[in-house]
């Protein structure tokens, strides 16, 4: 690493990369080898030693006390007191020392914000100052876009380049090659464990991906055209509130057909989750109709739903879509446990399970050690296979799939997006939520944007990224709306949270 | 005992630790052949010697066997402690130290050898009565606590800690006994009434909790200690009322339970061992069955395991809660019913359940919530309890020693790290030995 350098880490998951940042950072003890700083080999001990030695690290999954301030958070750790043995806090000298740092690198946070009121781009600036105050000259930012809307990415790529202008150097951890392009001036490539090469960023995509995952890799969808059907999924006027009694979906229409993706676009809390969740049975419907195939199905259990022929990816895998502690062959029937060949009655048939447990791995290409492991210990993508090929193995009429490849690697991508595919074209409605702009665009055949708990806009797969991007904004092409626009697109600083909250 | 740096201490081994995390709830079979599958990659050693080297590696076995060691250490320390006597000879142990040493023996090792004959064996019986003597009463202890063990592990299984077994269990006692003195049925059914009322009695008194934590979310902790509390005062206040209390006595004892209501013993008088024995082994069999190769178990280990997949895969988390905490509730039921069917008591009094819900707890633990490991961490207490009524009578040490003991097993168990410090077993296995406590909370 050179100072004033970003220096960008690149790898499928379970490559190693974070591993080795922890190795970094003090967490994990080095096997072997060692780590140079200026040239003089350096032993760490714990997260301490690294800050001492001036490395900072921003987590994939924030650091912070939610019901905390932000001047207390960055306090926390390092606490400054005074009046000798009584020892109170010296909140107003931390309060200066964040306001300074937040300014000096253009940070914009506000120290007396609370952080569960802040959106995550902001409480990622947070976790950045938190380590900036503790005068680190390296910082190691593990994912950092992975949880940002495209808008906060943005940002952030802007604050790394401050960062690098005023001489710190960073390590950008990611699996997204047009970031990495856009900001890093070296990129490190890492699979298995192993550097397999370093790239400039004038190196193409396609290079990259093929360094990733060693092998050619297609990052476009190849499909046919869509021969649309009769519609299967059939949503009007619906509306549905979140957790906090806010309402969440407000008024949505949308039809899937037969033979066609449906992709919903959107941020990250427009109400996409809600929807589908509602459509599940997992969340009431306060209002509106939800059919299929011609039947009303609000009202209905989950259970009844899965078994009218709808198969669900849920969007976070680790917490709604698998049991970890369970094994490979039971979460491939996680939703069928009960149905023969798999139970009888009350009873369950291990060998039944076991035995479509060895074809769904052989079918959908799922590298585990045994169908007996527990799926907790596979990697991302390989987890996400478990559930998509739980989901796919029966017959379908209607398939969802939420953010069916965040945080699955490249190769995993392309074979989840051919069974996406393939799913449509033997005639299966498909509703694919995804953040991901591009996954969007590749898969679906139509394009409906949600914002704020409506769909604002249903476009065709050849409009313009930018039209997208700004329908996700809340920005219809016929009304320029800068009142909106400036509340939600791009991540709110500290004190104009709030109102787009309430 | 030093105290060496603990590399298996559980912060430092954040790897271990995720391990841990998956293997806790009785996923060990699965993580089994991982783990073993590592040293057959080097030259393959002899079966002997691996089996030494699996021996003394720091497996569940090995740790609860060590616990065990650990804890009758500390207790013969509490034994010359509690001694005034034997505490007298240390005043002088400077001057001649064999005093203090042979007297600490003498009564320590008397203590253990009574502990031992009283539960097992014990090698100066001249009949058959008295050899079978020390097993007989070791399994009369054990049969309840099988029950309640298996109340608080499927619950726990469930994701639910049901503390409320001591309540279950009451509520059991007492339709057990209603049923046996009130209800004139013929021999054989009215047995299997009142071992069935029984199993109600617990099986309300858990669908209380169960039913309130599926529908207002309220913690099944809370429900279920208070419960026992009204189920405790509820026993109290019933047993004086007209009808139930013995009319020839003022003190509060119920009416005796009917001969035809009460469980077959399993040899002659005065060997006290009767059939709940037998149930216990049938129940243990049957809540294996249930959770590991019953749709209900699957249902309810995804539940426990991860409430939100389990919604989100169809299965209804709110009705899994109820039947797991009625399952447990009946449970203890039956244990409780045992303490008035069995040979224990024949009547209801204030304390005829003794303490079985909450030693059910710790019978739970260890046997690290699986079915067959709680009935022989039952049998290991029921011994324990056996052979503390010979210690006391034989060698006078007071019976709360063998609580202390339990509890002082328990706790090494719970803290595997430090049992793995104290004799430096091999790490190997770390992650098999994470408490099965920690979770639940």
């Amino acid at each position: 690493m050179e100072p004033g350098e970003i220096h960008a880490l690149l790898g499928e998951n379970g490559a190693g990369k974070s591993t080795l940042m922890n190795v970094l950072y003090g967490l994990y003890q080095p096997d072997e080898g060692e780590i140079l700083v200026d040239g003089k080999p350096l032993k760490l001990r714990g997260p301490s030693d690294a800050i001492a030695a001036g490395i900072g690290m921003v987590h994939q999954h924030f650091m912070l006390v939610p019901v905390f301030t932000v001047t207390e958070n960055v306090m926390l750790g390092a606490e400054q007191v005074r009046g000798g043995i009584a020892g109170f806090l010296d909140r107003r000298r931390a309060r200066r020392e964040v306001a300074e740092v937040s300014q000096r690198y253009n940070l914009r946070v506000d120290p007396d914000a609370v952080i569960e009121d802040l959106p995550v781009g902001v409480q990622q600036r947070v976790e950045i100052v938190k380590a900036l105050t503790r005068d680190v000259d390296l910082l190691i930012l593990d994912e950092p876009t992975a949880v940002l809307t495209p808008q906060e990415t943005e940002e952030l790529l802007t604050v790394m380049r401050s960062l690098k202008a005023a001489g710190k150097s960073i390590v950008f951890i990611t699996h997204k090659l047009g970031e990495v392009k856009a900001i890093a001036d070296r990129i490190t490539v890492i699979r298995r464990g192993k550097t397999v090469g370093t790239a400039s960023p004038e190196a193409s995509r396609d290079e990259l991906a093929a360094l990733m995952v060693g092998r050619t890799v297609r990052l476009t969808v190849d499909k046919a055209p869509a021969t649309p059907g009769e519609p299967v999924l059939e949503v009007s006027g619906l509306v549905v509130d979140d957790e906090r009694q806010c309402r969440a979906v407000d008024g949505v229409d949308l039809t899937v057909r037969a033979g066609e993706v449906l992709g919903i676009a959107g941020v990250q809390g427009n109400g996409q989750t809600e929807l589908i969740e509602a459509i599940m049975g997992l969340r009431p419907v306060l209002a509106g109709t939800i059919t299929l195939e011609g039947r009303s199905i609000d009202g209905w259990s989950t259970k009844k739903v899965l078994r009218a022929g709808v198969g669900y990816v849920p969007e976070d895998r680790s917490v709604d879509g698998l049991v970890k502690e369970f094994s490979v062959a039971e979460n491939l029937v996680l939703d069928i446990y009960d149905r023969p060949p798999f139970g009888r009655g009350l009873s369950l048939r291990p060998d039944a399970i076991t035995k479509s447990a060895a074809e769904r791995i052989e079918q959908f290409d799922v590298r585990t050690s045994s169908a007996q492991a527990p799926v907790g210990t596979l990697s991302g993508g390989n987890q996400q296979k478990v559930i998509v090929a739980r989901e796919l193995s029966r017959p379908l009429k209607l398939f969802i799939a939420a953010q069916p490849t965040r945080g699955v690697d490249v190769g995993s991508i392309e074979f989840i997006h051919s069974q996406v595919v393939h799913e449509r074209d033997i005639g299966t409605a498909v509703l694919v939520v995804s953040s991901e702009l591009d996954e969007v665009i590749g898969l679906a055949d139509r394009i409906a944007v949600m914002y704020r708990g409506r769909i604002i806009g249903i476009v065709g797969p050849d409009t313009p990224r930018e039209e997208i991007g700004l329908l996700m904004a809340g920005i219809t092409p016929d009304r320029d709306a800068p009142a909106t626009s400036d509340g939600e697109a791009p991540a709110p600083e500290g004190p104009g949270s709030e109102d787009e909250k309430a | 005992m030093t105290t060496h740096p603990q590399p298996g201490s559980p912060d430092k081994e954040p790897a271990s630790e995720e391990q841990a995390a998956r293997t806790a709830l009785g996923n060990t079979e699965r993580a089994e052949p991982a783990s073993t599958a590592t040293p057959t990659q080097e030259r393959r050693p002899t079966l002997g010697r691996l089996f030494l080297e699996n021996l003394w590696a720091a497996n569940t076995f090995t740790v609860t066997l060590l616990s065990l060691v650990l804890a009758m250490v500390v207790g013969a320390v509490l034994m010359i402690i509690s001694d005034p006597k034997v505490l007298a000879t240390y005043a002088y142990f400077t001057a001649r130290p064999t005093d203090a040493l042979d007297a600490s023996w003498a009564l320590v090792s008397k203590a253990y050898a009574n502990l031992f004959k009283g539960s097992v064996f014990d090698p100066g019986a001249t009949t058959l009565t008295a050899a079978l003597s020390p097993i007989s009463e070791t399994l009369t202890y054990t049969a309840p606590l099988v029950f309640t063990g298996l109340s608080v592990a499927l619950a726990f299984r469930g994701g639910l800690f049901n503390i409320g077994a001591q309540g279950q269990a009451i509520m059991g006692v007492i339709l057990a006994a209603l049923v046996g003195f009130l209800l004139p049925l013929p021999p054989g059914l009215h047995l299997l009434v009142a071992v069935l009322a029984g199993a109600v009695g617990g099986a309300v008194w858990g669908f209380i909790p169960g039913i309130l934590k599926a529908r207002t979310g309220a913690h099944e902790v809370i429900n279920t200690i208070m419960l026992n509390y009204i189920a405790v005062y509820f026993l109290t206040w019933l047993i004086v009322q007209n009808g139930v209390q013995d009319p020839r006595r003022t003190d509060a004892i119920s009416r005796r339970v009917d001969a035809s209501a009460q469980l077959p013993r399993l040899f002659d008088d005065p060997l006290r061992a009767h059939a709940g024995i037998i149930l216990a082994v049938l129940a243990t069999w049957a809540v294996a069955w249930l959770l590991n190769r019953s749709t209900l178990g699957f249902e309810l280990r995804a539940v426990g395991a991860n409430p939100d997949a389990a919604r989100t895969a169809g299965i209804s988390v709110t009705r899994t809660y109820v039947l797991i905490m009625v399952f447990a509730g009946a449970l203890a039921g039956l244990g409780g019913s045992q303490m008035v069917l069995g040979t224990t008591a024949a009547a209801l009094t204030p304390l005829v359940v003794a303490q079985i819900g909450f030693d059910g707890i710790l019978v739970a633990l260890l046997g690290r919530v699986k079915p067959w490991g709680v009935a022989m961490a039952a049998l290991l207490f029921g011994a324990l309890q056996a052979g503390g009524n010979r210690m006391q009578s034989y060698a006078s040490i007071s019976l709360e020693l063998v609580t202390v003991l339990q509890a002082l097993i328990v706790i090494f168990i719970a803290a595997p790290a430090l049992v793995k410090a104290i004799f430096q077993l091999r790490a190997a296995r770390a992650a098999r030995l994470q408490t099965s406590l920690a979770k639940g909370w």
